[in-house]
């Protein structure tokens, strides 16, 4: 028999698998809400900032498991990252630190990068106010 | 862990007792049935044979059954052919909303071509209303196609009723019977249908062979010009070993037929009840009762398919989805949409199709994993707060 060829990379599967920082979060410093104009599907982001800097971070998503996974990546990619950090984590660089996903699972990707904009941005205008 | 499989309705293994059938005309018995001399007759015999035991699975008689690659050549044969033959007669064809893509993707090609093709609506059950047929019947329409079951929802369509009505129009009658062939019964003569399309890796045969009942005088163009094979209307060397696998395939369906008729419909139903019971907003795709024995269709609010089936694959059970992310056009099941469903709710749509390899250990199983994994995913949902 020959190799078979998996939808998803092993990273992709292990976040997949064993999310990290599934979650609403109890007063959150920005909330990110976006939909998946592709599929439909939804994604909330939370964060918590301290001094500028990205403290924590907890998601929800209704989704695929490329979205899933990403969920999962992008909330670990963001947490100590300075705000400006923070807002150039981009699609790209979340689905390479998952191995890769299948080109027609990019525009999941694309729903946890818009995400964690959207949460960005509901923090500083936040704050703006403050 | 053990593999269970619950996705007959995609494809099912070969039966041993096919794979045997098949294996000298690969390398002993591996002549053209074109071939005069004895070992080409040889082969011929064997196609011959096979010929007539698909025929006696839908009462059809020998010549009426013309080979081809798989269910899909079978719809494209049909329709093209008897839409291309009758040209001056009409260029109107009906059909349903819930058709196979290989139906729906002909008849839209054909609209390309001057047709005009009307797709009936359906119900929430997936029923087409043999009246719509009557309403949409006009002067011009040469074609009427509608699928014997749906492979995504299990629903069974009245297709004697409309078997009737295309007569009395003078309409040619097709219906897709892939999901149905072998699993229940299918005669030609009291669906009343003019041509059939058939498969025979839904029914424990190969895959690469298939079938069209054409219904004697029937008027229609060749799929494949070439050579004399299948009676100028379909060319190309005969695939004799599928050819015989699916013959083999075909006979050994009949006896069985009832008894695991019983069976399935047994084990889908513990499955539904279970299903229904054990996960909460969760509701049945599809009619209750007019349903093939062995599918079941079920949308689970909150969740997404793909990643149910994911979760699902992880334990080593094989499903499908009708959402649209597991879907290259990333679009949801059109068949879900047409029945009224919203775009979430065929989101979190998963298909079991059972089979002669499932057991009431499997059935267990499913109801003792799924509920977890939807746990698991609902606690991840934002669609889910209320239940927080
Ligand atoms: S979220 Fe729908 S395809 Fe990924």
């Amino acid at each position: 028999m020959t190799k078979t060829q998996p939808l998803y990379s092993e990273k992709v599967m292990e976040h997949f698998n064993n999310p990290r920082n599934v979650g609403e979060m109890g007063n959150p410093d920005g909330i990110g809400h976006v939909g998946n104009p592709v599929c439909g599907d939804i994604m909330e982001l939370y964060i918590k900032v301290n001094n500028g800097t990205t403290v924590d971070s907890k998601f929800k998503t209704f989704g695929c498991g490329a979205a899933i996974a990403t969920s999962s990546m992008v909330t670990e990619m963001v947490k100590g990252k300075s705000i400006e950090e923070a807002l150039k984590i981009l699609k790209r660089a979340v689905a390479e630190a998952l191995g890769g996903l299948p080109p027609i699972k990019m525009h999941c990707s694309s729903l946890a990068e818009e995400a964690l904009k959207s949460a960005i941005e509901d923090y500083l205008s936040k704050s703006k106010g403050e | 862990m053990r593999r269970i499989y619950l996705d007959y309705a995609a494809t099912t293994p070969t039966r041993p007792e096919v794979v045997k059938a098949m294996l000298g005309y690969f390398t002993d018995a591996f002549g053209n049935p074109s071939s005069l001399y004895s070992c080409g007759q040889e082969t011929k015999g064997a196609v011959e044979e096979a010929r007539g035991k698909v025929a006696a699975l839908i009462g059809a008689r020998d010549e009426e059954i013309v080979f081809t690659s798989g269910g899909t050549e079978a719809d494209n044969f049909a329709i093209k052919g008897v839409a291309f033959a009758n040209e001056s007669k009409g260029n109107h064809i009906i059909t349903s909303s819930i058709e196979h893509h290989a139906v729906i993707e002909t008849c839209k090609f054909l609209e390309g071509r001057g047709f005009i093709v009307t797709y009936l609506p359906v119900d929430k059950y997936g029923l087409v209303d043999p009246d719509d047929i009557k309403q949409a019947i006009t002067g011009k329409t040469v074609l009427i196609s509608v699928m014997h079951a749906s492979n995504e929802i299990g629903t069974i369509e009245p297709i004697a009723e409309i078997g009737k009505i295309a007569r009395e129009a003078g309409a040619y009658f097709h219906t897709d019977a892939v999901q149905t062939l072998g699993h229940i019964p299918v005669d030609v003569n009291e669906l009343g249908v003019d041509l059939l399309s058939m498969s025979a890796h839904k029914l424990y045969g190969p895959k690469g062979v298939g079938a069209l009942y054409i219904r004697k005088c029937t008027g229609l163009v060749p799929f494949m010009h070439g050579g004399e094979q299948e009676r100028r209307r379909r060319a190309s060397t005969e695939n004799v070993p599928g050819i015989v696998g699916f013959g083999t395939a075909a006979e050994l369906a009949q006896p069985e037929m009832d008894g695991e008729t019983e069976r399935l419909t047994y084990l889908r139903d513990q499955l539904i009840k279970g299903l229904m019971e054990r996960i909460d907003h969760t509701h049945l795709n599809g009619h209750p009762l007019k349903r093939l024995p062995n599918n079941v269709n079920v949308s689970v609010n909150y969740v997404e398919g793909e990643s149910m089936v994911l979760n699902l694959d992880l334990e080593s059970i094989c499903v499908s989805t009708g959402s649209a992310c597991s879907s290259s056009s990333l679009e949801p099941s059109h068949v879900l949409l047409a029945m009224g469903f919203s775009p979430e709710q065929a989101h979190g749509s998963l298909r079991f199709s059972l089979g002669k390899w499932t057991t009431e250990e499997d059935i267990s199983r499913v109801l003792e994993v799924l509920p977890r994994i939807v746990a698991k995913l609902r606690a991840m949902s934002p669609l889910l707060k209320s239940h927080r």
